[in-house]
C-alpha cells in the first residue's frame, strides 16, 4: 500500500475515476491478513469450489486444477476453507507468524 | 425567429429542456415542479425530443438514475423542489463530486415541516455546500435563458461541475409572463454536442466511477472541485457573453440597479428583485439614493466582485429567503460578510429574513428595509444586525 511519493491533488483524474481496467489488482492486500491458508494437495479433489467463491479471485487455477493462493491479495476471510467439501477439507487456516 | 408566448416559469424551464433535448430524463414529481415534467413528458409524447423519460420512485431514484445515465456517458437532467431535493441528498452531492454535468430547474419551495408548498429558499440553500453551482432566476425568461446556459457551464471542460438553476416556487413556476423563446437549431448550436469525460459506456477505454478512497487520497479528489468552482466564475460570465449575442441581453454573476451613485442598498436573490426595484424608483424619485444589487451566482459566490460592486455604499441590507438556524444570519448575509470583511470594507450590513413559506414580500416590507438602511446610513452603525420582516411577534 505504501508508494515511494504520493502524487499531488493536480495529478490526479478529477473525481477519483480509475482509468485503467482491472488495475485494483495493483493495490495489495495480502497484508491485511491474519490467518493464511494453507493446502493439502493429497486431500485436495480440485472441485474448485474455493476458487468459485473466493471474494479476491485468490484461488490460482491452471488446467483445472488447484495450483495455488496468491497471497499477495487474499485476505484470510477464510472463505475457501469453509467452503471445502466436509469430506475433503483440504485448507486449513493458520494464524500468520508476525 | 424568436417567438414570444405566454408561459408560465415551469414551461418556460421545460421549453429549454425540449431545445436542448437531452439524452435522459428521470424524475419524480412536486409540486411546484410537477407541471415543469408534464410540461416535458408533452413533449417527449409528442415526439418533439429524443429524450428517453424515465418515471422513477422517489427523487433518491430520480438522482440516481440521472446520475448513472450521465456517467454513462448521456447529457442527462432532473428538475425538484424542497423535499425532493432533501430526499435525493445523498446523490447530489456524489453527482457533483463525480464531476457529472447535470442540469436541474430547482423549483424553489419551503422545506417540512410543518408542510409547506409555497416559496422560500430553504431547499437549495441547503445544499449550498454540495459543490453545485448555483444559479437564481428572477422570473420566467431568465429561467428559460439560465437553463440553456447552465448546459454549457456544467460540460465546460474547466468546470464539469453540476447546475442547479432556480427558480420560486409558484411566484415564478406558476406565474405567466411573456417569454421569449428562441428557435430549437440555435439553442441545439449554442448548447452543441455533449463530450463526456470518460464515459462508462466506452468499451475500449474502460474507466470506473466511485471507488473507495482512504485518508491519504479524498482530500486530494476534493481540492479539484474547490479550483473548478473558481474556474467557473470566469467561465458564467464568458458563457454570458455568449448567450448575449443570441438573446440580446446581458447575463453576469449579478445585476446592479442605480448603484452608480447609490449609498445604500438592498442585496437579494429571486423574484423579490423585482419588487425591490419597484421600490428603489419610488425612493430615488424623492431624492434617496438607493440602489439594488440582484445576485444571479450564488455558487461560486463571486466575493471579490461583490465587494467591488459596493465600494462608495454606505450601509447594505441583505434579505434572505432562507434561515440558516444556530447561524448568526441568513446564508447570503454571512456570504456577504464574509465577502466584505475579507475586503477590509467595514460597512454596516443588515440581515432581513423574509418570504419564508410563501409569505409574500410586499412594496411596504421593502421600504420598511430602506427606512432602517437610511438609519444606518445616518448613524453609521447597525443598531441590529438580524431582523425578520413582517413576522408577527
Amino acid at each position: 500500500m505504501s508508494q515511494a511519493k504520493e502524487p499531488g491533488y493536480k495529478d490526479l483524474a478529477i473525481g477519483g475515476k480509475i482509468l485503467e481496467a482491472g488495475n485494483s489488482e495493483q493495490y495489495e492486500t495480502g497484508g491485511w491478513r491474519t490467518f493464511r491458508p494453507v493446502h493439502d494437495p493429497e486431500k485436495c479433489i480440485h472441485c474448485l469450489l474455493c476458487w468459485i467463491v473466493c471474494p479476491d479471485g485468490a484461488i490460482i487455477v491452471k488446467d483445472g486444477k488447484w495450483t495455488g493462493f496468491d497471497l499477495k491479495h487474499c485476505k484470510g476471510c477464510g472463505i475457501c476453507a469453509e467452503e471445502c467439501p466436509p469430506k475433503v477439507k483440504a485448507i486449513t487456516m493458520v494464524k500468520e507468524e508476525k | 425567429m424568436a417567438k414570444t408566448l405566454a408561459l408560465t416559469g415551469n414551461e418556460a424551464a421545460a421549453y429549454a429542456m425540449m431545445q436542448i433535448n437531452p439524452d435522459v430524463v428521470a424524475a419524480y414529481p412536486i409540486t411546484p415542479q410537477t407541471a415543469l415534467m408534464q410540461k416535458f413528458a408533452d413533449f417527449v409524447s409528442d415526439g418533439d425530443v429524443d429524450t428517453e423519460l424515465i418515471l422513477v420512485e422517489s427523487e433518491h431514484s430520480a438522482m440516481s438514475a440521472t446520475l448513472g445515465a450521465s456517467a454513462g456517458g448521456a447529457r442527462a437532467m432532473t428538475a425538484t423542489a424542497a423535499n425532493g431535493l432533501a430526499l435525493m441528498w445523498e446523490i447530489v452531492y456524489i453527482a457533483a463530486s463525480n464531476r457529472l454535468p447535470i442540469v436541474m430547474p430547482v423549483v424553489n419551495r419551503a422545506l417540512s415541516a410543518p408542510i409547506n408548498i409555497l416559496c422560500d429558499h430553504s431547499d437549495t440553500m441547503g445544499a449550498r455546500d454540495s459543490s453545485w453551482i448555483q444559479i437564481y432566476s428572477e422570473n420566467a425568461q431568465e429561467a428559460y435563458h439560465n437553463t440553456i446556459q447552465a448546459i454549457r457551464i456544467a460540460e465546460h471542460p474547466d468546470v464539469l461541475l453540476p447546475v442547479m438553476v432556480t427558480l420560486d416556487g409558484f411566484i415564478i413556476s406558476h406565474g405567466m409572463e411573456d417569454v421569449v423563446i428562441l428557435e430549437k437549431p440555435e439553442v441545439q448550436k449554442f448548447v452543441g454536442e455533449y463530450s463526456p469525460h470518460y464515459p462508462l459506456l466506452d468499451a475500449d477505454k474502460p474507466v470506473s466511477y466511485g471507488p473507495i478512497d482512504f485518508h491519504d487520497y479524498y482530500f486530494e479528489h476534493k481540492k479539484p472541485q474547490v479550483d473548478a468552482m473558481e474556474t467557473a466564475v470566469g467561465v458564467i460570465q464568458q458563457i454570458g457573453q455568449e448567450f448575449s449575442s443570441l438573446c440580446g441581453r446581458e447575463y453576469g454573476l449579478f445585476e446592479t440597479y442605480r448603484m452608480d451613485d447609490a449609498e445604500m442598498a438592498v442585496v437579494v436573490l429571486g423574484s423579490t428583485a423585482g419588487t425591490a426595484r419597484y421600490v428603489v424608483d419610488s425612493l430615488r424619485q424623492q431624492g434617496v439614493r438607493a440602489g439594488l444589487l440582484k445576485l444571479r451566482v450564488f455558487r461560486p459566490f463571486p466575493a471579490a466582485e461583490i465587494a467591488e460592486a459596493f465600494g462608495q455604499v454606505k450601509a447594505l441590507a441583505v434579505l434572505d429567503r432562507a434561515i440558516s438556524f444556530g447561524a448568526h444570519g441568513g446564508p447570503l448575509f454571512m456570504e456577504i460578510c464574509s465577502a466584505l470583511y475579507n475586503a477590509h470594507l467595514h460597512i454596516p450590513v443588515l440581515n432581513f429574513i423574509y418570504g419564508l413559506g410563501g409569505r409574500a414580500a410586499e412594496i411596504e416590507n421593502i421600504e420598511e428595509v430602506f427606512t432602517r438602511l437610511q438609519k444606518a446610513v445616518q448613524t453609521g452603525k447597525v443598531d441590529q444586525a438580524i431582523n425578520y420582516l413582517n413576522l408577527r411577534e
